[in-house]
């Protein structure tokens, strides 16, 4: 397969960056897409010139490091899977390839392809946490019955893997989905009913102080999440955060 | 000024709602226009002299209008700063509706019609009772909104603007659920209902408006 990759190239946070031409040949069906960039960056770095650096870890769809935006789709353009897992066979032989950073007032760019997501580490911080009484009298979570609906749920909106694929997508670059998860694993469990008006505040709180847009509800984040976080997480932050509004 | 996100996107859709509402209202009363002229007369003469609608719910309706629209430019304005850096190939149509996706072109639009539509009976009703100091008239509200629709520049825009509202609506109506916290099993029901009325409201308008260009008075 030959391709004609069009790829942002940045030396560094300050540096203004440019589309750069990279025709690729030899590209299997089987490779996944970062085996391909494997594949450029070894021709790069064989003739002298710079790789691209693109962030990745574990290559099985669970660390949520990578995060190229690709065709104009966060992740390309298969549907619930990281850039890890998506393969060359979703390309046709003679294709061209815009692969950029993800792109956010909140995620700048630090080189090439990597982004600094830490402004999701913040929210996180923020109140993304249980606090529990380990001194000798712990409860074990498993004595603590939970109806079978709310920990699947639960359990649902902690697939979140903070790719940022969300913030990608949104034509506002909004974090709702991202927050929206981390509040709900939380919201649906008794566990976290104790710090729940903090938390909800806190954490929408930070993600505004981030500078992420606000929702629109398109549904962008939903369709371009590889682990398919819902909607209906969103509607739930807005409940919580209405509520613990009033609650004060 | 709201400083949380959230609280921002709810005064939208409260807002947002409340418009909804009073434009099945308006629709009820300008469709009587074309069935029954003088329940129409009798109706628009109610609204222009009750103490209730013109010193309550008139200012409580503008209050809506601006607080909407200001808000919605706020939140755009917002918006765009989050992604100061565009990208430059963005494939927004591969997971969002176009509707979803340029709420603000369709409400700029309709915006802009608000302005023709308030200067076409708004203004000529205010300058009619407290400029000219006409004297009541509970017969002529139907004589002045056919003659309105004679031209047909106006008949146009009228028509391309209710598009443009149906557009707006389409995603508008039931994302003001999803903001205030309703996303449950009504969800599939607010949906569908929501694309009913932002075909058939709007649709009805553009029937007034024809009905009117087409069957101007004889008299």
């Amino acid at each position: 397969m030959k391709l004609n990759l069009k790829i942002w190239r940045q030396k560094d946070a300050k540096s203004q960056g440019q589309i750069v031409d990279y025709p690729i040949k030899g590209i299997e069906g089987d490779m996944s897409f970062l085996e391909m960039m494997d594949v450029l960056n070894e021709e790069l770095i064989n003739k002298g010139d710079e790789p691209v650096q693109f962030d990745h870890d574990c290559r099985e769809g669970i660390c949520g490091s990578c995060s190229l935006q690709i065709n104009g789709e966060p992740h390309g353009p298969d549907r619930l899977v990281t850039t890890c897992q998506l393969h060359m066979r979703k390309f046709n032989d003679g294709d061209t390839i815009v692969i950029e950073p993800f792109r956010a007032t909140a995620f700048p760019v630090i080189t090439d392809l990597i982004v600094d997501r830490s402004s999701f580490d913040r929210i996180q911080q923020a109140g993304g946490y249980i606090s529990v009484n380990t001194s000798g009298n712990t409860v074990d979570a498993n004595a603590i019955p939970i109806n079978k609906h709310d920990a699947d749920e639960a359990m649902d909106a902690a697939t979140c893997i903070g790719c940022g694929a969300c913030v990608a997508a949104c034509k506002n670059a909004s974090a709702m989905l991202f927050t929206s998860a981390k509040v709900s694993q939380f919201a649906l469990l008794p566990q976290g009913q104790v710090e729940a008006v903090d938390r909800v505040q806190n954490m929408v709180r930070q993600m505004d102080l981030e500078g992420f847009g606000n929702c629109t509800n398109t549904g962008a984040c939903e369709v371009e999440c590889p682990k398919g976080i819902s909607l209906e997480n969103i509607a739930r932050l807005n409940r919580e955060y209405l509520s613990a509004t009033t609650k004060g | 000024m709201i400083k949380s996100s959230i609280a921002r996107k709810v005064v939208m859709a409260l807002s947002g709602l409340f418009l909804v509402f009073f434009l099945g209202q308006h629709f009820v009363i300008n469709i009587t226009s074309v069935i029954a002229p003088d329940t129409f007369n009798e109706w628009s003469h109610f609204m222009g002299y009750n103490v209730l609608v013109q010193y309550l719910l008139q200012p409580v309706l503008i209050a809506g209008v601006i607080v909407h629209f200001a808000m919605g430019i706020v939140l755009e304005l917002k918006n765009n700063k989050a992604r100061a850096v565009k990208y430059k190939q963005y494939n927004g149509g591969a997971n969002a509706s176009w509707m979803s996706r340029n709420m603000i072109i369709t409400g700029l639009v309709v915006l802009a019609f608000l302005g023709l539509h308030m200067y076409d009976f708004w203004i000529q009703e205010i300058s009619y009772k407290y400029i000219a100091m006409n004297p009541e008239d509970p017969t002529r509200y139907l004589e002045e909104t056919v003659h309105k629709f004679e031209p047909f520049w106006r008949t146009i825009i009228y028509v391309i603007s209710f598009v443009l509202l149906a557009l707006h609506l389409w995603h508008g109506f039931a994302s003001s659920f999803q903001t205030v916290g309703v996303n449950n099993k009504y969800s599939a029901g607010i949906q569908t209902f929501t694309k009913i009325y932002s075909i058939a409201i709007p649709l009805g308008f553009i029937f007034i408006a024809l009905y009117h260009h087409f069957n101007p008075l004889t008299h």
